[in-house]
């Protein structure tokens, strides 16, 4: 056998940026169901206002838990009477559970996309520099072991409670548990790409590292990288709605799908509703998003998927 | 073999190290003083300092993490500030329910996966693979919360068939006990089955396509003993290492499972203890469920090598 052949064999490894991508992106049933699909949510969280008139924290005591469809007339300012149909009911405070679900698209989806970009951008940074620089491979690799040993929902409970709940520190103690994946995903790509000759040909010509890095290492991550943040970005919406179920996320009066089911907790025998709306918006994000990331994983990254 | 085993038992102890170094600093690095944060909000000065003399918070913080860890390994986590009891009875009194739970979701769960997997593998393309892989990627995208009160909804509160929460102990009768277990099992066998489905599929699929498998139905075997004895037998090993992998999304689904069906475990310890501000308890349960994780994963290492004579090391 020739080096010809073999050359063309290794060629398709690397396909992202290559007329055809989005050709085939677009002929991909699961990339176009989780798009569509997220596009929606995303424009459900954005157009929230326009879709509910209602202040997603407004209390009204005398509605209180309301099943769905409940109406409801209220005066507005000329002293007119309207009347408003609660189409999802009402919580134990008499809030609105329609308008603060679609709120609550806006806090699931600003999480979910904030923890994959922090969690991609510094695994990304501690990855490409363990894998390429010996001496710190073992230390680093060491350190993610322990992290990715300690289970990412007890280890996002626990910086949550020392920190203090808020949007920032949520963000970021789910983002935590996420990084070890990135650097080692991004490791293993260095190691195999720090091999190549044309990587030690610009090391014999003395490029510095830090070019070396961005110019012939980094391109090589991006494919893996854009379906790993699809995914992350999936389950950090996912923690971050078990972390406000559990009462220790997101302050309780801010709108999140977590919030509204954990409101809705001990009344869920005699009122489900208050779960199963949420529930159900939060199952369909997170399952059209996990969609996207398959759909991108086929198409971006044919050697990932053949793994799982 | 004795090498081997030796030395990925040597690898495994700076992992251990790590994590507790990790759970250690977690309480060290919040800002303020840790004895301050221990004591809590209605602590006067003088139980800071007890506490602080208690803790050794006034030594060097290497050796403030050696008495931890030496006391720890000793099965002493000092007292919880909110039960007031020790840690280590705390615990030993909520581990039951968890093992109970975590046995019976992996018992459930292979016993769905393995075999929707391997049919899944052998019938690759047909509308059956599809479905399965569809119902696996639902699973991975359901919270667990969801399908436990979902579950709850429909088979307790509907049709009656099983009690909505609580759990009864063992040995105070084992029919109560199972039928208490059965739904929260399930809640937590979705994920599992999600994953191990998939990893049985793509491990059949692997093994469908060797020599042996074809050599065995030349001969004229039936299908189903190639399935069962041929490629399942050999696809075995990545399947077990899946089940040792997802005792990691086992151990968070515990902590909501648990809340959601009131069962009193160290899933539901760790919430209580994180809300209640316990600090020597919250470090105590994450240490213990991440050292259970890594010894787990560390025996079904060793296990290939019992089980599979082809691993050389």
């Amino acid at each position: 056998m020739s080096a010809v052949p073999s050359m063309i064999v290794e060629a398709p490894a690397v396909t992202a940026g290559k007329p055809g991508v989005w050709l085939r992106l677009a002929h991909n049933p699961s990339v176009l169901i989780g798009a569509l699909l997220v596009t929606l949510i995303a424009l459900t969280g954005i157009a929230a206002p326009l879709l509910s008139s209602i202040d997603p924290g407004a209390i009204n005591p005398s509605n209180r838990n309301k099943t769905s469809g409940y109406e409801t007339s209220v005066r507005d300012d000329e002293g007119r009477k309207i009347t408003r149909k609660a189409l999802m009911g009402t919580d134990s405070l008499g809030r609105d559970i329609y308008t603060r679900v679609v709120y609550g698209a806006r806090v699931s989806l600003i999480v979910g996309i904030t923890v994959a970009v922090f969690s991609v951008v510094i695994g990304l940074v501690i990855g490409l520099f363990a894998g390429y620089l010996r001496w710190l491979d073992g230390i680093v690799m060491r350190i993610m072991d322990g992290l990715m040993a300690i289970p990412a929902i007890l280890l996002a409970i626990a910086l949550v409670s020392l920190s203090g709940a808020s949007m920032m520190t949520v963000i970021v103690a789910v983002a935590i548990p996420e990084i070890p994946r990135v650097v080692r995903l991004v490791r293993a790509i260095v190691l195999s790409i720090r091999e190549e000759p044309y990587v030690e040909a610009a090391i014999s010509v003395g490029t510095p590292t830090i070019k070396v890095l961005w110019r012939h290492v980094l391109p090589n991550t991006i494919a893996p990288l854009i379906v790993q943040a699809t995914f992350i970005c999936g389950s950090a919406i996912l923690l971050e709605a078990i972390l406000s179920f559990l009462g220790v996320g997101i302050p309780p009066e801010t709108p999140t799908w977590g919030n509204i089911m954990a409101e809705g907790r001990s009344l869920f025998q005699v009122y489900p509703h208050n779960i199963l709306y949420p529930g159900t918006f939060l199952t369909l994000t997170v399952l059209a998003i996990n969609m996207l990331g398959d759909g991108l994983r086929d198409t971006l990254d044919p050697r990932m998927s053949k793994r799982l | 073999m004795w090498n081997y085993i030796g030395r990925r038992i040597l690898a495994t102890l700076p992992v251990l190290l790590i994590v507790a170094v990790l759970v250690f600093l977690m309480l060290r690095l919040t800002p303020g003083d840790p004895a301050a944060v221990i004591a809590g909000d209605a602590a006067t000065a003088q139980d800071v300092a007890e506490i602080r003399g208690k803790l050794g918070l006034d030594r060097p913080v290497v050796t403030q993490f050696f008495i931890w860890i030496g006391r720890g390994l000793q099965g002493d986590f000092g007292e919880s500030f909110f039960y007031k009891k020790t840690v280590a009875s705390l615990i030993a009194d909520r581990i039951e329910p968890t093992l109970a739970l975590a046995t019976l979701t992996i018992i459930l769960a292979t016993l769905i996966a393995v075999p929707l997997g391997t049919l899944a593998a052998y019938r690759q393309g047909s509308w059956i693979d599809r479905i399965v892989m569809g119902i696996s990627v639902i699973g991975f995208s359901v919270p667990v919360f969801v399908i436990g009160y979902v579950l709850i909804y429909v088979f307790a509160l509907h049709l009656g068939w099983f009690p909505v929460q609580g759990y009864q102990r063992m040995a105070d009768g084992f029919g109560g006990f199972l039928h208490r277990l059965i739904l929260p099992s399930i809640t937590l066998a979705v994920v599992y089955v999600a994953l191990l489905a998939r990893m049985t599929r793509t491990s059949v699929i692997e093994v469908l396509n060797e020599d042996y498998v074809r050599t065995a139905r030349a001969k004229g075997l039936p299908n189903l003993k190639v399935l069962v004895f041929h490629a399942l037998r050999n696809a075995a090993v990545p399947i077990v290492t899946v089940i040792g992998i997802g005792i990691a999304v086992l151990i968070g689904g515990v902590v909501v499972t648990e809340s959601v069906y009131n069962i009193p475990g160290l899933g539901r310890l760790t919430v209580d203890a994180v809300l209640a501000r316990d600090y020597p308890t919250v470090q105590a349960v994450i240490l213990l469920f991440s050292f259970a994780y890594v010894l787990i994963n560390l025996a079904i290492d060793l296990m290939y090598t019992v089980l599979d004579p082809r691993i050389r090391y």
